[in-house]
């Protein structure tokens, strides 16, 4: 029977980057889970009229 | 595209990094400022009307008033103010800057700069001090006397003193200023003692009263800020020459009257977008707290916006003790404000990041782009008129000036 590699990660310690929503590194820290979370917003922050501005300006 | 902003933003910063401002002279602000007039007070930060002005201000422009000889009291001095026969004008539009409320009248002494390499000038009057002072919008009769002995005894003096050292390179002073510890806007210890090194030997060469030479070195010595008069006009004729480069989103003011902050970006010319002015995050001196202050106000952003000051906090991790924050905060404001320019300093390095040069040259776009906003470091004036300086610390400034630019921006050279 053939191991999916995935499951090799399961009997190691997770090392994990977190992008986006916090609170999703914050429920692994509270599990003791070492995370590191990156520093990363949307483009524009999200905003959709900064976001269409700067594509008016091929960005 | 109707230009090419990655190429103007080039020529932006080439324009920024091959510029040699230097110390020319000292005059007066009537006689050497473009523009000025009897009748006029200079302002920092984007047009403001008497009516609107903060507390600070006014208080500084009273003290100017009065200074001038052109007001008895208070109450006269506002009265004036108010009348309409008093011009108000930001220092940026007469190729000038000033600390706080950037108050600058005809009398007043003034450094003159030159950026050697393109031929424009820059105008600054003499710091100060810190605490009770006209910056800061204090205009008791002691402020007013300590303004009188510098235009009859300090700029004389370091006149010729100058004029015998010859011109001062400021690139040259800065650098060496940045790996000692300064960052140029809140601190300018270093600054200060190189600045006292280069002028010493003239200074004690002129046939003068000793007694007016020692208090002339006195003063420099105990004003640590002395050399952010000197910074700041450097910055300002760094920066200017990116002015009106066609399709540039490089921003070349940024500056605050205590009510607005504005901005000017290169591709639009002087067109001045503001929000309001933002409370500043600091630390306070004793007997005062945050209820005291002012908001933010000054041209010394003009530090910021040239690549030091706040850009250059890393250099300068001792200045958390005047602005507040740890040394690593003052290390990361630094790398963040890599995120947001567009070239890195060959001049202006930071000994703790690898001797990197300093993140140069504020782009319009990549603050749209990352939604970091510009990190700036300020002192903090009490809100009312006629008391001076309560502390000082960090700021951010409003949103809304670099969303109003960005809109211009894109309804003139976008698709």
């Amino acid at each position: 029977m053939n191991v999916k590699p995935i499951n090799e990660l399961f009997k190691k310690d997770l090392v994990v980057i977190n992008m986006g929503l916090e609170s999703f590194a914050d429920n692994l820290k509270d599990q003791k889970v070492k995370v590191l979370q990156m520093n990363w917003k949307p483009p524009a922050g999200g905003n959709k009229k900064i976001a269409s501005l700067l594509a008016k300006l091929g960005r | 595209m109707k230009v090419d902003i990655e190429k103007a933003n080039k020529e932006a910063a080439s324009r920024i990094l091959k510029a040699k401002p230097t110390v020319v002279d000292i005059s007066t602000v009537g006689e050497a400022v473009p523009g000025m007039k009897k009748n006029m007070i200079l302002h920092a930060g984007p047009p403001v009307t008497w009516d609107r002005m903060c507390g600070p201000m006014r208080g500084a422009v009273i003290g100017g008033l009065l200074y001038e000889g052109m007001a008895k009291n208070q109450k006269e001095a506002e009265e004036l103010a108010a009348s309409g026969d008093i011009i108000f004008e930001p220092c940026h539009e007469h190729n000038a800057v000033g600390p706080m409320a950037g108050v600058a009248t005809w009398s007043m002494p003034t450094w003159v700069l030159e950026n050697k390499t393109f031929g424009n000038k820059a105008y600054c009057t003499l710091n100060e001090g810190l605490g009770k002072v006209l910056r800061y919008g204090a205009f008791s009769e002691e402020v007013i006397a300590k303004l009188k002995w510098m235009e009859t005894d300090l700029a004389p003096i370091l006149k010729k003193a100058l004029e015998k050292h010859g011109e001062l390179d400021m690139k040259n002073l800065i650098s060496q200023a940045l790996q000692m510890g300064d960052e140029g806007h809140n601190r300018n210890r270093a600054g200060t003692s190189l600045l006292i090194r280069e002028l010493a030997p003239y200074l004690v060469m002129l046939d003068e009263d000793r007694e007016k030479i020692a208090k002339v070195f006195t003063f420099m010595h105990t004003n640590d800020h002395f050399f952010l008069n000197l910074t700041m006009p450097s910055a300002k004729c760094t920066v200017e020459p990116v002015a009106g480069i066609e399709g540039s989103s490089v921003i070349y003011t940024m500056a605050r009257n205590g009510t607005d902050f504005g901005i000017r970006v290169a591709g639009l010319g002087g067109r001045w977008f503001t929000g309001p002015a933002t409370m500043v995050d600091g630390l306070y001196l004793p007997g005062f707290t945050a209820e005291d202050a002012a908001p933010d106000i000054g041209d010394s952003t003009i530090t910021e916006t040239s690549g030091i000051g706040g850009f250059a906090m890393a250099a300068a991790p001792a200045i958390v003790k005047f602005v507040g924050g740890t040394p690593q905060d003052a290390v990361n404001f630094t790398k963040q404000m890599y995120e947001i320019t567009v070239t890195e300093n060959d001049t202006y390095q930071i000994p703790f990041l690898d001797f990197r040069g300093t993140p140069t040259g504020i782009d319009l776009l990549k603050i749209a782009e990352t939604g970091i906003l510009p990190r700036i470091n300020t002192g903090i004036a009490h809100k009312d008129p006629g008391i001076g300086m309560v502390g000082a610390g960090l700021a951010k400034p409003p949103q809304k000036c670099f969303d109003d630019a960005l809109e211009a921006f894109a309804e003139k050279y976008g698709d």
